[in-house]
């Protein structure tokens, strides 16, 4: 008897639990979920901006950080509403792959080469950024990738292939592929003393910095354009079109861009915005 | 080189002094965010613990006590899906529940929910394999015994899980640890997404990669402190049941 009375209870509380889970789903809270990157994540951009969009239309947004490579492919499951990133020649293909509606341009920022205090491969205080990655594939001096088909990645390959360097052959050697996102990659390059090559928001927010310092910043190549897209409802019935819309509409209407501009660390501003309105 | 050393030494113990002193503000400042990180953790890993000990308890005692060809295959596969890496757990119910998978129209991608069903299905294994193995065990030695009183096979397996209640309260406490401590399977079901699917393990890979350690390894403290306390809890409960019931 005791037993069944026991199993009764043990079925009785699942229940409650499951039903538990189940209540915050069925609330009636509008909301949108956004892929972005980690560098808007993980510099405090999206807790300085959302909390204003949420307070004046009550639509709560729903942030998955993770590459711009990543962000873009949950946008192509349908896994979200709204791709917010940083890589416009695959922005552009997103769009033209008909997974995107539109693509808007919000704001940049830019690129920043950081490295060791010692600098062995002498390129601190550079503006050009192609001459330092040479000088840093000549010296065989430790630089850490991310290696995960972000946008950051995407970028830096770029900076390779205008250097004439193919990094590849070092990989193993002075030339390390993380595969993560840009705080792993940075806490690795900080407990190896080497190289990156980072986004000005992320580095700003990054507190476990040891001897890295700025090396390299200020090349024209260096500029870091972000933009949003709504997913396309003719591929995904299911996207909050209106609410999606929404959003963008306001990240690129004046309050919005004044609300980006106004984030800042210490003195700092971290984005620009810059959207064509 | 080894000059360096005592500086690198002092070094890490200020940063674990840090971890301790971050640790304790985040306790007594009771941040309300900090309380809403912990209660879905708990939320989330105690539904996953109950959900997968409804289906791996029953499990693993029909193994234990049945015979039907394949059953040895079936325990070498079990014991096998206890060492499931979280994160292909992750990938396996993402691609499941993603809106271009077989189950998308639910539409619960990002949610809690899909946070408990992928840690349902790291578990359940693992309670299921260790307790076929304490059921069996008991089995053996209560054979002769319950066949003497005519119990049928699935009786008898009920009055062994109601028999071994405080050794599978220790797998089932097992199982609720490995759901709260890892991070792979939730961080990819869940998203991370700050008030909705934060739990403490993603904060503390979301704190690890800001590069704030101390913060990170603060809240790996009070993890380490709430899976303590319910130990402790789950220790006091069976004390006392078993000198009521000996």
């Amino acid at each position: 008897m005791a037993l069944k009375t026991n199993a009764i209870r043990g079925v009785l509380l699942g229940l409650a639990m499951l039903g538990m889970l189940a209540a915050p789903a069925s609330a009636q809270q509008k909301f949108i979920t956004v892929a972005s990157t980690t560098s808007t994540e993980q510099s405090g951009l999206f807790k300085h901006l959302l909390p204003v969009f949420e307070k004046k239309t009550g639509i709560q947004v729903r942030v998955v950080a993770l590459g711009t490579g990543q962000a873009l492919d949950m946008g192509r499951r349908g896994d979200a509403d709204v791709v917010f990133v940083h890589d416009k020649v695959a922005e552009e293909k997103f769009v033209a792959e008909g997974f995107g509606v539109q693509r808007f341009e919000v704001m940049y920022n830019d690129f920043v080469l950081v490295g060791p205090k010692a600098d062995p491969a002498k390129v601190a205080g550079g503006k050009d950024i192609v001459d330092a990655y040479k000088k840093i594939a000549a010296a065989g001096a430790p630089f850490v990738s991310r290696g995960d088909k972000s946008g950051t990645h995407a970028a830096e390959l770029r900076l390779w292939k205008a250097a004439g360097v193919d990094p590849s052959g070092g990989k193993g050697g002075w030339y390390r592929e993380t595969g993560s996102g840009m705080g792993p990659t940075l806490n690795t390059a900080s407990g190896m003393n080497a190289y990156a090559f980072t986004d000005r928001g992320t580095w700003l927010s990054f507190k476990n910095r040891g001897d890295l310092v700025i090396v390299v910043e200020g090349d024209q190549r260096l500029f870091n354009q972000y933009g949003v897209m709504l997913v396309n409802p003719a591929k995904h019935a299911h996207v909050k079109k209106d609410q999606g819309q929404a959003f963008i509409d306001w990240v690129i209407s004046p309050e919005g861009q004044k609300t980006i501009a106004g984030y800042k660390i210490g003195a700092d501003q971290l984005f620009f915005p810059n959207a064509k309105r | 080189m080894i000059g360096d050393l005592p500086i690198y030494a002092m070094h890490c113990m200020t940063s674990l002094w840090e971890a301790l002193a971050a640790a304790w503000g985040l306790i007594a400042g009771f941040d309300a965010t900090l309380a809403q990180i912990v209660g879905l953790s708990l939320q989330v890993s105690l539904s996953a613990v109950l959900i997968a000990a409804c289906i791996g308890l029953p499990l693993g005692a029909a193994i234990a006590v049945e015979r039907f060809p394949g059953r040895q295959t079936l325990i070498v596969l079990l014991n096998a899906l206890m060492g499931l890496p979280p994160v292909v757990v992750g990938l396996l119910v993402y691609l499941l529940l993603s809106r271009a998978g077989p189950l998308g129209s639910l539409g619960i991608l990002f949610t809690p929910a899909a946070m408990v069903i992928a840690q349902t299905v790291l578990i359940t294994p693992i309670i299921a394999a260790l307790s076929r193995q304490t059921i069996e065990d008991a089995w053996r030695e209560y054979d002769e015994q319950l066949r003497s009183l005519g119990a049928r096979r699935l009786n008898a397996a009920m009055t062994l899980i109601w028999d071994t209640r405080f050794s599978l309260l220790t797998i089932v406490l097992a199982g609720f640890g490995r759901a709260a401590a890892e991070v792979g399977a939730v961080m990819i079901v869940g998203g991370n997404i700050d008030g909705v699917t934060r739990v403490m393990t993603t904060t503390i890979a979301l704190e690890t990669s800001k590069g704030d350690l101390p913060l990170a390894l603060g809240l790996g403290i009070i993890l380490i402190g709430l899976v303590l306390l319910l130990n402790m809890a789950a220790a006091l409960i069976r004390e006392a049941a078993q000198r009521r019931y000996g």
